[in-house]
């Protein structure tokens, strides 16, 4: 039953990506991608889960640390850049 | 109510607040808030995550975040603009692999549970593990650390085959006896090198594809990790990311007039087409003075930039002529090809940085019912997206391919350095035309003296 209710989940989702996306301009179709990667980085959420549960093997410690790191690398890296990007879209009157 | 439940309607909060900052960035006026609403759902994520009793210990969460935030602050401060597919490239790889480093602790402590996780996980690891070296391969690619052009070996498609098939059959073992941790791994190991194997054939080219591409699979990836934890929160975001490199990839095929099997399996079975047989005749060239006195008395002006203007840098010189072109009382606006760039609205960015006003940047849709009334046309590093082979010649490579019709202008220019063909390695018809008039040389440099002719004409 709960995969039925997860797959409810993500075949609305597809539809909503679709539909929010599509919206986009091409003008804006990099930072975009980098809003995809930062937004992706919601991986950290299952991370922080791995890395906080009672660590009992180093390995554990090890895949858990990395993939915060990495998630975490993604949120960071991927908002701060495009926010570099959005920053440089001006129109003319506050160009000068 | 308890702690968990309180957890989950946060991430609801965070889903909606995401949701909102991708519809903001539909337009550059309101990108930015986009952007803010969108980091402050991941924010409220992360508390949410850290507040929900699964977090038993907080040290190696602190170390992994202070690494990861350091470097990431890092990269996205020095990142070039000319850089951003690799930076894109890179972060696309770094997000599958925290996927599989997720999905295996998952495996190690809680093992694969019954055969729908199985499967999930199964998926999870070869998607994420792919998505990594191939991402790897791609940053390798774009940043000239590995050679840009297609890969090829003798019997590839026989390694290629045998990995596929390999990959399937251990995975069919690991689904019926998921306890097995060497074919976890195996299936793991295989799916590295699948990845490298996928993205060594395709070229320099095409890499504004296989970028998306690889941003679905790792929208993808987040969202089969979901599935193994069982956490809705990655669902969400990754089909949203997932449908995100979907419609971009379609966008780049149909830019290109390719089919996506064409761009990432195109090279195993090249086929030499004809080429269109064009009528030699004399291209005629121009002198930067002449092109002045045409540009002076030029009322409109659409400027068609490629990625050539980025190699040259003269993104700054251009934006300075077309201030002087306005100064004139000359309409200036700019045509973006959807492949312009080395990835989806790389050249929009790369114009934007040069301080060029983003209401000049027009899509290629909405310049083309402009161009018969434009004065000039200036072709800066840019060749196989004017060509206007691609509407009538069916033995050319490109045809049907969507152009710029620089050609229905009055007067074009084409800045270039020489005759030599683009990366199609397509002749170019439009350099022949009785209306075309070559500047040849380095596209900075003419730029540059094309803006000393208008300040010495100023006095």
């Amino acid at each position: 039953m709960e995969l039925i209710y997860l797959l409810f989940i993500l075949v609305l989702s597809v539809f909503l990506g679709f539909a929010l996306i599509s919206r986009v301009p091409p003008l804006l179709h990099t930072p975009l991608m980098s809003e995809a990667n930062a937004i992706c980085g919601i991986i950290i959420v299952g991370a922080l889960i791995a890395a906080g549960a009672e660590a009992n093997s180093p390995l554990t410690i090890i895949l858990g640390t990395s993939a915060v790191a990495l998630a975490t690398f993604n949120v960071v890296g991927g908002y701060l850049v495009t926010e570099r990007m959005l920053k440089m879209f001006k129109k003319k009157d506050t160009t000068q | 109510m308890n702690i968990e439940f309180i957890a989950n309607l946060a991430y609801i909060v965070s889903s909606i607040l995401f949701a909102f900052g991708l519809k903001l960035l539909g337009s550059p006026v309101s990108a930015r808030k986009g952007n803010i609403l969108s980091a402050s759902g991941m924010f409220l994520a992360v508390l949410a995550t850290l507040a929900s009793g699964h977090i038993l210990s907080l040290q190696w969460i602190l170390i992994g975040i202070i690494i990861g935030a350091s470097l990431g602050a890092l990269v996205a401060f020095k990142a070039a603009m000319t850089q951003m597919p690799e930076m894109i490239a890179l972060l696309h790889g770094c997000g599958a692999l925290a996927s599989v480093f997720v999905d295996w602790t998952s495996y190690h402590v809680h093992g694969a549970g019954d055969m729908t996780n199985s499967i999930t996980l199964y998926l999870s690891i070869v998607i994420g593990g792919l998505t990594f070296t191939g991402s790897a391969i791609a940053w390798g690619k774009l940043s000239e650390r590995l050679p840009g052009k297609a890969i090829l070996f003798t019997g590839q498609k026989i390694v290629n085959f045998a990995i596929i098939a390999s990959i399937l059959i251990l995975g069919v073992m690991f689904i019926m006896n998921p306890v097995r941790y060497d074919l976890f791994l195996a299936i793991l190991a295989l799916s590295l090198f699948f990845g490298i194997f996928l993205v060594i054939p395709i070229g320099g080219a095409d890499m504004p594809v296989v970028i998306s591409v690889l941003n679905s699979y790792s929208g993808v990836v987040a969202c089969t990790t979901g599935f193994v934890i069982h956490n809705t929160l990655l669902i969400v975001v990754g089909s949203i990311v997932g449908a995100n490199g979907i419609i971009l990839s379609i966008i780049m095929c149909k830019a290109m007039n390719r089919s996506i099997t064409n761009v990432l399996f195109g090279a195993f079975n090249t086929v030499v087409k004809k080429q269109g047989v064009v009528e030699k005749k004399e291209a005629k060239s121009i002198s930067v003075e002449d092109a002045f006195l045409v540009l002076e008395n030029a009322k409109s002006v659409v400027i068609i930039p490629g990625y050539g203007l980025a190699v040259a840098q003269a993104q700054h010189a251009v934006r300075e002529l077309g201030e002087f072109l306005e100064k004139n009382g000359c309409d200036v606006k700019y045509a973006i090809h959807p492949v312009a760039g080395r990835m989806p609205g790389h050249m929009n960015v790369l114009l934007a940085e040069a301080n060029i006003s983003y209401d000049q940047l027009m899509e290629m849709d909405a310049i083309n019912p402009l161009m018969e009334n434009t004065d000039v046309a200036i072709i800066i590093g840019a060749n196989d997206v004017v060509n206007p082979a691609s509407r009538h010649d069916k033995a050319s490579p490109i045809y049907g391919m969507p152009i710029i019709n620089a050609d229905k202008a009055k007067t074009v220019f084409v800045l270039k350095r020489s005759m030599a063909t683009g990366f199609a390695g397509i002749e170019n018809e439009l350099f022949y035309y009785d209306n075309t008039r070559m500047i040849f040389g380095d596209a900075k440099q003419t730029v540059q003296a094309l803006v000393a002719e208008f300040k010495s004409g100023q006095h």
